[in-house]
């Protein structure tokens, strides 16, 4: 088998999803209970796309990502991923995509980060000198040539995302399915990790699919949301549309050197005022305008100590979204 | 050309195995990365090796040296051939039946994500070289029943002990896989498989003559650990065997595997279907 990096197959990363649905039975003592956890959802994804999929804990990502990978067979419906049948193509599609579980690790928690990186490779069938280039670009690009010789085990929990990351690419994935990537990470390592996804993507075209709780993942990853509700498809669109629809606004929160009256500052909204005016809240929409924007306009005014951004929460984007679904359909 | 197709079938089979092997050797080095701790497991292990011929000892003593028709030595030929095969497949395929625990954790996710068989990932996923300790005592005891034993030397002899060993190897690795399988439905309930893994690996070191008849059928046919080593050994003896089980079904070792194997092969099936939820 030839494998060739530059031409790729039509499907290339490409998933589709028509009426898929997955039950669950609940036992509970005596009784059993259906529970749905994905229910009748059509969409695709088309081959280097970049899509967030969020949605509230047990609104069914997880679900939808074990049918994509073919871990979990569905009720009904029908899923493709990479132009392949998920459960029936298990082993072919799985040296196609590149999966991480936030919460289960695929390295070994008793060996140094190499050696792990060694194991993938003989499982994925890549020659010496695949493996040696791609781990190569893969340590720099992720920063991890400093712990490359350490047990899994001492990692901090942003190095062994990243070797995460790095372990599910190292096969050179089409798709790539992140499944909250960044949930623990402090704020450098997000960062980092975000921008080493950017740049992998636009080198590698990578499709990727990424479910998460943070809002800023979606901003600087993605340039499509899906928005589940219980198990439902309840937004299909741009990330501007979603703040557009819903208003998911971010809040620049200031602290000043001196107590001020109710900030006015274009493009912003004062939300409220503590400590008689010394620390300020304003909110304002992420696609109107910029937080650098709105933090210059403020310290035009008054003189600027401390500052921090709240991020708009997923589960209250997809709150407001079912909101509007609920009043626009009675 | 008949070279050249050898080289290449070769080749397949290298690349074929890498994966396995890359795992497989990373655990080895991992295990005797800790020395001290490797020490004491393999000591550990033995000491248990050591304890289930005791056990037999002190039986055999306690009936006045003989239990079944068997005496000590013979008994202890019977112990030596099956402690040795179970002890090998419990270092190759004991961690199948900690399934339960890997569904809990997630674990078994991950496999899905790699290009293998299921199953043979989970075999070659650890191996417990601590278990040479218990192998090692079987050893000692299964030459020494064999010398102290009135045993015909032979080709027979030869191709009996390698088919006993062979066979009642399959025969365990084949109870582990099926509780395995059977585990994907139990996640809570390891005590039932735990019966008739270890119940019988406990079965497999007795005289079938011992045995009430419901036993005799459950060791004997359904779960066939009398095939692992009292009829092999009753024909390397040349006695007669048991109600229900002469001797000469020891011949019929393979079919035995087999039959385990199928078992084994159809419950770990279903249990892969259950868990991803194809069968209903």
């Amino acid at each position: 088998m030839t494998r060739t990096e530059t031409a790729r197959p039509a499907a290339a990363g490409s998933v589709e999803v028509r009426d898929l649905t997955r039950e669950f039975r609940v036992r509970n003592g005596l009784t059993v209970r259906r529970l749905t956890a994905v229910d009748h959802m059509t969409w695709s994804i088309a081959p280097g796309e970049a899509v967030g999929y969020i949605g509230a804990n047990g609104a069914g990502k997880s679900t939808t990502i074990k049918m994509l990978a073919g871990i979990l067979v569905p009720s009904t419906g029908e899923v493709t991923t990479c132009g392949l049948r998920p459960v029936k193509d298990r082993r072919r599609l799985a040296r196609r995509i590149g999966v991480v579980f936030g919460q289960r690790s695929q390295l070994w928690w008793d060996l140094p980060v190499r050696e792990s990186f060694g194991i993938l490779a003989a499982i994925h069938s890549l020659s010496r000198g695949q493996e040696r280039a791609r781990t190569d670009e893969l340590v720099e690009t992720l920063d991890m040539g400093d712990y490359l010789g350490t047990p899994v085990r001492q990692l901090s929990l942003g190095q062994r995302m990243r070797a995460e990351v790095a372990a599910a690419l190292l096969h050179r994935p089409e798709l790539l399915i992140l499944d909250e990537p960044t949930i623990g990470l402090d704020v450098l390592s997000k960062q980092r990790l975000r921008e080493f996804l950017v740049r992998e993507r636009a080198e590698h075209g990578t499709t990727l699919l990424l479910t998460t709780h943070d809002m800023g993942d979606v901003e600087r990853l993605c340039d499509r949301v899906l928005v589940v509700d219980h198990g439902r498809l309840a937004y299909d669109g741009t990330l501007d549309g979603l703040g557009r629809t819903v208003g998911a606004e971010r809040v620049l929160i200031v602290d000043l050197a001196e107590p001020h009256g109710d900030l006015e500052v274009p493009g912003a909204r004062h939300l409220r005022s503590e400590g008689g005016g010394l620390r300020q809240q304003l909110a304002f929409d992420p696609a109107a305008t910029t937080a650098a924007r709105v933090l210059a306009a403020v310290s035009e005014r008054v003189e600027v100590l401390d500052l921090t951004i709240a991020e708009p929460d997923v589960e209250d984007v997809v709150r407001r979204i079912y909101e509007r679904a609920a009043t626009s359909t009675s | 050309m008949g070279d050249g197709a050898f080289a290449e079938t070769r080749g397949q089979v290298r690349a074929a195995l890498r994966p396995y092997l890359a795992v497989l050797a990373s655990r080895v080095r991992a295990q005797r990365a800790y020395r001290t701790s490797f020490r004491a497991d393999l000591v550990g292990a033995a000491v248990v090796g050591l304890t289930e011929m005791a056990e037999v000892v002190v039986l055999f003593s306690a009936a006045n040296g003989t239990l079944g028709g068997l005496d000590l030595a013979q008994a202890l030929l019977v112990l030596g051939l099956a402690e040795l095969a179970f002890s090998s497949a419990d270092m190759m395929f004991g961690h199948v039946d900690n399934l339960a625990q890997q569904v809990r954790a997630g674990t078994v996710d991950i496999l899905y994500l790699r290009p293998q068989p299921l199953l043979a990932q989970l075999v070659t996923s650890d191996i417990s070289l601590r278990r040479l300790g218990r192998s090692a005592v079987a050893v000692v005891v299964l030459v020494g029943a064999l010398v102290v034993n009135d045993v015909d030397w032979g080709p027979r002899t030869v191709v009996l002990l390698a088919l006993s060993l062979v066979c009642g190897f399959a025969i365990f690795c084949a109870n582990y896989v099926g509780a395995g399988g059977l585990q994907f439905f139990l996640l809570n309930a390891q005590e039932v498989t735990n019966a008739f893994v270890y119940g019988g690996r406990h079965a497999s070191t007795q005289p079938a003559t011992v045995w009430l008849r419901g036993i005799t059928v459950i060791f004997g046919f359904v779960f066939p650990m009398a095939f692992c080593a009292y009829l092999p050994a009753m024909l390397l003896l040349g006695e007669p065997g048991a109600p229900w089980l002469p001797a000469w079904l020891g011949w019929f070792a393979p079919v035995a595997a087999a039959w385990s194997w199928a078992f084994g092969l159809f419950a770990w099936c279903s249990g892969v279907r259950h868990y991803q939820g194809g069968g209903g």
